[in-house]
C-alpha cells in the first residue's frame, strides 16, 4: 500500500444541533449536554413522537447568522432563474448551514488572499433543497401549475453547493458529493487529492443536510429510528436519531501552509474509500467495508493500528451498523483497543453533514488532546470485547485520530487526523 | 494526459446501445455512425435494450428505470473490455434517482407520513446506481458519485482521471446518467427550459426559438492508464470552467486548454458542441463558429440525446465512437444553461 503525502488543515467550521460554531459545540460535548430533542422547526406528523437533533435556530434566524437575511439567492437556479431576490426564508436550510459553518471554516483559515489562489468548494450533501421540495410538491400533486417556482429550483444537491460557493465567492471550483452517509467524508478525501494533484491550493471541504420530512420518513419506514434518545454501541441500542447541520474543513497546499502565520491545526494523513458491495442499506455482520476503509486509511498515512489514539466510531445506534463496525474494530484492533466514541449521542445522525461534523471534533481532538464521551452508555454488546469512553478527557496525548463513515449502498470511507509536525 | 478509454456502452435516444437499422452505406470517416431517430415533441426518451440479456431478472424487478440503464451500461461496458471487475466506480448524476425520490415524496404527502414502504427511500439516494454496480460485481473498490448539476459527469471524469495519475487504479468504471420523469419533465417545462410546442428533433437547431427539448441517457467508460489496441480513443484532456462573463472569457478558456496540451488547432478533425437549439444559449456556439473555430467541422449532437446535465457522456460516447472509425483527434466543448462548461480532447490511440 503506498503512503500518501498528508495534507494540512488550517480551519475549521461547523453548526450542529449542540451549537452554532465549534466552541459552543465543543462546550456541550465537555458538559454532555446532547442536542436531541422533540421536534421544533420541521412541519411533521411525527412531532412529539420521535427525537431529533435539530439545529436551535429558524430559517430566518440562520439567514441572519449566516449574513444574508435581507440578500436572498440568486443565479444558479434551474433554467437561470434563481432563488432570487427574496428572503432567507425562501433559501433552504440545508444551504443556510452549509453558509454558516463554511464561512466559519473560511474565517478561521484566515489565508491572506484565498481570493486570489486556486479556491475551491468541495461540499456533500443527500437530500439538496429536499426542505423546500417537499412543501412546494404537496401543492404540484393536486394541480401542476400550482406552487412557486423557486420553491423546487434548489432542489438539486449542486444548487446548495452552488448558492453557498457564490455567496463566499469561490468561483475557480466547485463540486458536490452524494455517497449517502459517507458523503462527506468522501468530500474532504476528494479535496485532498485535489490539492495533491495540485489542482487546488486552498479546499473549503465537508459537508451539510437539513432535517427533511423525506429523510425522517424514509428512515422511520426502514424502522430505524430510536423513539428515544439513541444508545451508540449499547447492547439494548434501538436505533439512530436523525439530525441536520454542517461541517467543513479548509485544507491547503504545503506551499499556502508555508504562508499562514501560525501551524495547521492538524494534517489529514489518511483517506479510503471503500464498498462493502454486500447490501443496498444494511452493513454485512463482518463489517468488511468498514474494515476496508479503516485498515487501508491506516495504511496510506504510514501508521499502523496500534498508533491510533482515538477513534470517532460512525456508531449511529442501530443493531446492524454498530455491531459491523465493532466487529472491523476488534478484527483490526484487538487486543489494544484505543479510546472511542460515538459523537452522534450529541448531534444525531445528520446523513450527508456527518463526515463534516465528525472531521471537526477529529481535529479538535488533536488539536486540544481530548476525547469525546459516548453518552448514554450502559451495557456492553455482547458480540465486543470493549466499550466506548463515556467521560469527556483532557490532556490526552492525542496524536492521531481516525474517524469513519459508513453509508448506504456500502459507501465506506475512513479520514486519518494526525499532529502537525511544525 | 495518457488516459485511454478501452471500452464504452451508452443507452439514449438513439439506437447507440443495440445494433438499430444499418446505415445504407457506410458512414464517411468521423460521420455520423447511426441513422437519426426522429421524434416529434418536447421529450428523447431512452431506447431501452431488453435487460435480461444482460441482468439477473430478479435484480431487474427492484430497479428503477435509471438504474436498469445506468447498470446495464455499466455490464455491458465492461463486458466489451473483458473486465470482470473495475479497480473503482465513479458515477455523475445531475437529479439522482428522481422517479423512485418522487414516488415516495407522493407516497408520504398522500398517506400523511403514516405506514410507507422504504423500498422507494431506499433507491432514491443519489449514490444507489453506483452501488447496485458496486454489489452486482462484487467490487470493493473506491466508489464515488458526483451530483454537482451541469458538472456532475466532467467531476466523476476528473476523480477517474486522478485515481488513474494516483497508481491508485489501473481501470476505473465512469459514468454519467440522468432521467427525464413526467415530474420533472413539467417543472422544467415550467422553468422555461423547453420548448413550448412539438418540434422535430432533427430540426431542433432551425429558426430563433426559446427553450430546447428534454432528453436523458446513461453512458460508462472504461478508462486505463495503458493504451492497447483496441482502445477506443485517448482522452487527452478534459476542463470545466464556471459561470465565464462573456465570449471573451470562453474564448480565452478553450485557447488557453488548447495551449496547456499543446495542440495546433490544424490538427483537430471535428468539434462537437453542446448546441441545444435555444437561439440564446447557442449564441457562444455560433460566435465561436466565426470566430476561433472557423473553417473547421463542427457538429451538435443535443438534437439526438437531448438536453440534460450529464449529456456530455453521451458527447464523450459519440466521440470515441468517431475516434475509432476514423477520426483522429475530436474536441468536444459544451454549456449546460450557460453556468456550466466544459472542454474534451480526444485523439487516436497510439500503440508502440
Amino acid at each position: 500500500m503506498k503512503v500518501i503525502s498528508p495534507v494540512a488543515i488550517a480551519g475549521a467550521g461547523l453548526i450542529s444541533s449542540i451549537g452554532r460554531n465549534s466552541t459552543e459545540c465543543l462546550s456541550a460535548l465537555e458538559m454532555g449536554h446532547a442536542g436531541i430533542g422533540e421536534i421544533s422547526w420541521l412541519d411533521t406528523a411525527h412531532r412529539q413522537k420521535i427525537p431529533v437533533a435539530e439545529v436551535k435556530y429558524s430559517n430566518a434566524q440562520l439567514g441572519e447568522m449566516a449574513g444574508c437575511g435581507g440578500a436572498g439567492a440568486g443565479g444558479a437556479g434551474a433554467g437561470g432563474a434563481g432563488a432570487g431576490g427574496g428572503d432567507a426564508g425562501v433559501v433552504s436550510r440545508t444551504a443556510l448551514l452549509s453558509l454558516i459553518a463554511a464561512k466559519e471554516a473560511l474565517d478561521s483559515a484566515a489565508i491572506p488572499g484565498w481570493a486570489g489562489l486556486r479556491t475551491g468548494f468541495v461540499s456533500a450533501n443527500t437530500v439538496g433543497g429536499m426542505d423546500r421540495t417537499e412543501n412546494f410538491f404537496a401543492g404540484f400533486l393536486s394541480d401542476a401549475q400550482s406552487g412557486r417556482l423557486r420553491e423546487v429550483n434548489q432542489h438539486e444537491c449542486g444548487y446548495v453547493t452552488e448558492w453557498v460557493a457564490d455567496q463566499l465567492g469561490i468561483r475557480h471550483f466547485q463540486t458536490t458529493i452524494s455517497t449517502a452517509c459517507s458523503s462527506s467524508a468522501n468530500a474532504i478525501g476528494f479535496a485532498a487529492r485535489l490539492i495533491r494533484n495540485g489542482i487546488l491550493d486552498v479546499a473549503v471541504a465537508g459537508g451539510t443536510d437539513a432535517l427533511t420530512k423525506f429523510t425522517l420518513n424514509g428512515f422511520n419506514a426502514l424502522m430505524i429510528l430510536d423513539p428515544e434518545f439513541c444508545k451508540p454501541f449499547d447492547n439494548d441500542r434501538k436505533g439512530l436519531n436523525l439530525g441536520e447541520g454542517a461541517g467543513y474543513l479548509v485544507l491547503v497546499s504545503e506551499k499556502v501552509a508555508a504562508t499562514l502565520p501560525s501551524a495547521p491545526l492538524c494534517m489529514l494523513s489518511g483517506y479510503a474509500n471503500a464498498n462493502a458491495a454486500y447490501h443496498q442499506t444494511a452493513s454485512s455482520p463482518d463489517g468488511r467495508g468498514s474494515w476496508l476503509a479503516m485498515t487501508t486509511a491506516i495504511d496510506r498515512s504510514g501508521l499502523s493500528p496500534a498508533d491510533i489514539d482515538y477513534i470517532n466510531l460512525h456508531g449511529t445506534g442501530t443493531q446492524n451498523n454498530d455491531l459491523a463496525e465493532g466487529t472491523a474494530i476488534r478484527r483490526l484492533f484487538d487486543p489494544a483497543y484505543p479510546k472511542m466514541s460515538s459523537t452522534k449521542s450529541f448531534t444525531g445522525h445528520t446523513l450527508g453533514a456527518s463526515g463534516g461534523i465528525e472531521a471537526v471534533f477529529s481535529v479538535l481532538a488533536v488539536q486540544h488532546g481530548i476525547v469525546y464521551p459516548n453518552l448514554r452508555f450502559r451495557t456492553p454488546m455482547t458480540e465486543l470485547p470493549f466499550i466506548p469512553e463515556t467521560r469527556f478527557l483532557k490532556d490526552q496525548p492525542i496524536r492521531h485520530v481516525l474517524s469513519n463513515s459508513f453509508g448506504f449502498g456500502g459507501n465506506c470511507s475512513s479520514l486519518v487526523f494526525s499532529k502537525a509536525q511544525r | 494526459m495518457n488516459i485511454y478509454i478501452r471500452s464504452t456502452a451508452c443507452i439514449s435516444p438513439q439506437h447507440t446501445f443495440d445494433a438499430g437499422p444499418k446505415p445504407v452505406a457506410p458512414p464517411p470517416a468521423a460521420g455520423p455512425t447511426v441513422i437519426p431517430v426522429e421524434y416529434t415533441g418536447t421529450r428523447l426518451t431512452c431506447i431501452e435494450p431488453e435487460y435480461k440479456n444482460l441482468l439477473d431478472p430478479k435484480l431487474i424487478r427492484r430497479m428503477s428505470r435509471i438504474i436498469k440503464m445506468g447498470v446495464a451500461a455499466a455490464t455491458a461496458c465492461l463486458q466489451e473490455a473483458g473486465k470482470q471487475l473495475p479497480d473503482a466506480i465513479v458515477t455523475g448524476t445531475a437529479y439522482g434517482c428522481i422517479e423512485d425520490t418522487v414516488l415516495f415524496l407522493t407516497s408520504l404527502i398522500e398517506r400523511k407520513e403514516e405506514m410507507l414502504q422504504p423500498a422507494t427511500f431506499i433507491q432514491s439516494t443519489h449514490n444507489t446506481v453506483g452501488a447496485q454496480i458496486a454489489l452486482m460485481l462484487q467490487c470493493t473498490g473506491y466508489n464515488n458519485t458526483f451530483v454537482h448539476r451541469g458538472f456532475s459527469f466532467e467531476h466523476a471524469l476528473l476523480d477517474a482521471i486522478m485515481l488513474l495519475q494516483e497508481g491508485e487504479a489501473a481501470n476505473v468504471l465512469v459514468g454519467g446518467l440522468d432521467e427525464i420523469t413526467d415530474t420533472s419533465h413539467a417543472l422544467l417545462t415550467r422553468f422555461g427550459l423547453y420548448r413550448r410546442s412539438p418540434v422535430s428533433n432533427l430540426a431542433l437547431y432551425t429558426g430563433r426559438p426559446k427553450g430546447t427539448i428534454a432528453g436523458e441517457g446513461a453512458a460508462f467508460f472504461l478508462l486505463t492508464s495503458r493504451p492497447e489496441r483496441s482502445d477506443y480513443a485517448r482522452l487527452e484532456a478534459v476542463t470545466s470552467f464556471y459561470k465565464p462573463v462573456d465570449n471573451a472569457e470562453v474564448e480565452r478558456q478553450i485557447l488557453s486548454f488548447l495551449a496547456a496540451n499543446s495542440i495546433d488547432r490544424d490538427s483537430i478533425d471535428l468539434i462537437i458542441t453542446g448546441a441545444n437549439g435555444d437561439y440564446k444559449g447557442d449564441a457562444i456556439y455560433r460566435h465561436l463558429e466565426s470566430g476561433i473555430f472557423n473553417g473547421k467541422p463542427l457538429t451538435p449532437y443535443k438534437h439526438l440525446c437531448g438536453e440534460y446535465p450529464t449529456s456530455a457522456a453521451f458527447a464523450l460516447w459519440m466521440a470515441a465512437d468517431r475516434i475509432r472509425k476514423g477520426a483522429r483527434r475530436i474536441l468536444i466543448y459544451n454549456h449546460y444553461l450557460s453556468v456550466h462548461h466544459s472542454l474534451f480532447l480526444l485523439s487516436a490511440v497510439q500503440t508502440p
